[in-house]
């Protein structure tokens, strides 16, 4: 037990990078996901076939196929990446394409009334976006929204084949030095529920929140 | 009531796929007059309505508002083209059936949306003129509610107090009582009477019968398409000329909620 208690340090250090993988990706994945929506209602139908395409790559592959293909393909192009940015590249690139298609749905869900409303008292196109279908949209989304975030916190733990150095890889580590490989890897899970747990309760207090109006 | 002309339409056509919906349909409002649009469903009111302010784009014809035409023959996506839409659309607020409040602000914040997002007033101003049109609407005490709070005939009036925010030169009313259950349609129907009696340019499609009597300068009846007969109420509702008028009118009056209609025919 005291081999374990000693690697109560590491095993912090690891659960922070492990947030701040899925925090960063997830942040950067709601913007680019956001914009991929954009593209893809878009009437533009070059934009339109590209976010299609990028949908179906980043959310029709593998996502280890695609950690290894940016950590070990892009040096042979020339492009060398730390272990941390190149995760949280991949992580962004990845979340991006099913938060898209989340803020997609939630885009349609919300009536054709509204777009009239706004259209007939003369809104430009970008502002009934902004001040009458986002807003509606994203609270129809925020359920798969919550889901996706919880689901990348889980997928972070793929980042310790490139050597990021998170909780899984923590816990691998740990149990090879100490032979106790059913407890450090019972803790890292723990620690994975653990945080899922309050993005979970976030989800339901934001969902309440929002859903405030409509009461 | 002044001569001047508030909305102009001219040769307007519709198709949705293979069915014409609008053949060759012009109708001009002048300032100050109210015309409603009555018809059987499916005889085209409700797309002309929508046409008056572009929220359906007619195949061919131009609409003229205020001086200002915007013509639908030619290239459609220009930024000219779609800057003089909305430039329209400002001017020719819409009351709707279902009403199409914005479900995440609260009744004000529906009311100032416009003037504030769109007119660019500044938002003191905005909340002030927009406190005045919810007290002319009766909903004062709703302020600060959400649409969901209200009953059908409250957010028909928010909605009508939304369209009096843009101060447009008409307001358009598609069915506006359509959706309401028939205790709550007089009160959304007094506040139109309301407004006709304070000079407001109206174009309404509407099925109240005894309403349209009351409030309209001129009866429009389309059929499949066309306008078949503009009138003076009492004419078009003592003494209507057409076949196709009568048997409708009688129609109406036979499926109950309008007694009044008996005497009409």
């Amino acid at each position: 037990m005291d081999l374990l208690a000693q690697s109560v340090p590491i095993l912090l250090k690891g659960m922070a990078i492990t947030i701040f993988l899925g925090v960063t990706s997830f942040v950067l994945g709601f913007g680019l996901g956001g914009l991929i929506a954009l593209a893809r209602i878009s009437r533009f139908t070059l934009l339109k076939a590209l976010a299609i395409v990028y949908v179906s790559v980043f959310r029709g592959t593998p996502l280890l196929i695609q950690i290894m293909l940016v950590y070990f393909g892009l040096p042979q192009l020339g492009i060398q990446m730390s272990p941390v940015p190149s995760a949280i590249l991949t992580f962004t690139l990845y979340s991006a394409a099913y938060l898209s298609e989340n803020f997609r749905g939630g885009i349609l869900a919300v009536e054709k009334g509204q777009w009239e409303a706004a259209g007939s008292m003369g809104m430009t196109y970008s502002r009934t976006l902004r001040r009458v279908v986002f807003p509606q949209a994203l609270r129809i989304a925020t359920p798969a929204i919550g889901n996706r975030f919880i689901a990348l916190m889980k997928d972070t733990s793929l980042a310790s084949v490139v050597t990021v150095v998170e909780l899984t890889r923590v816990a691998e580590s740990v149990g090879s030095s100490t032979f106790r490989y059913v407890e450090a890897f019972v803790v890292a899970g723990a620690v994975y529920w653990l945080i899922n747990s309050v993005l979970s309760v976030g989800q339901e207090v934001l969902e309440r929140r929002m859903g405030r109006a409509y009461a | 009531m002044t001569d001047d002309v508030a909305i102009h339409a001219q040769g307007l056509h519709k198709r949705f796929g293979d069915l014409e919906v609008l053949k060759s349909v012009d109708l001009t409002v002048r300032s100050g007059e109210v015309v409603v649009i009555m018809g059987p469903s499916g005889s085209g009111k409700t797309t002309l309505l929508r046409c008056l302010n572009l929220l359906e784009e007619p195949d061919a014809g131009s609409i003229t508002v205020r001086g200002r035409t915007v013509s639908c023959s030619g290239p459609r996506q220009s930024r000219g083209r779609r800057r003089l839409i909305r430039d329209i659309r400002v001017r020719t607020a819409m009351v709707f059936q279902q009403f199409n409040l914005f479900p995440h602000m609260t009744a004000l914040q529906n009311v100032i949306e416009g003037p504030i997002h769109v007119r660019r007033l500044p938002r003191s101003y905005a909340i002030e003129v927009g406190e005045r049109l919810l007290a002319r609407v009766g909903l004062t005490d709703k302020r600060d509610e959400h649409p969901a709070r209200l009953s059908g005939g409250q957010k028909q009036r928010v909605a009508i107090a939304r369209a009096l925010a843009m101060e447009p030169e008409v307001i358009l009313f598609d069915e506006p009582t359509s959706a309401l259950d028939p205790e709550l349609r007089a009160e959304v129907l007094q506040a139109i009477k309301n407004l006709a009696a304070h000079g407001m340019t109206m174009v309404i499609v509407t099925h109240e019968i005894a309403f349209a009597r009351e409030v309209a300068n001129r009866v429009v009846f389309m059929d499949k398409g066309y306008i078949l007969e503009e009138q003076s109420p009492s004419v078009f509702f003592s003494n209507p000329a057409n076949t196709r008028i009568r048997s409708f009118l009688r129609l109406m009056s036979d499926s109950g909620p309008h007694p009044e209609l008996e005497e009409a025919s």
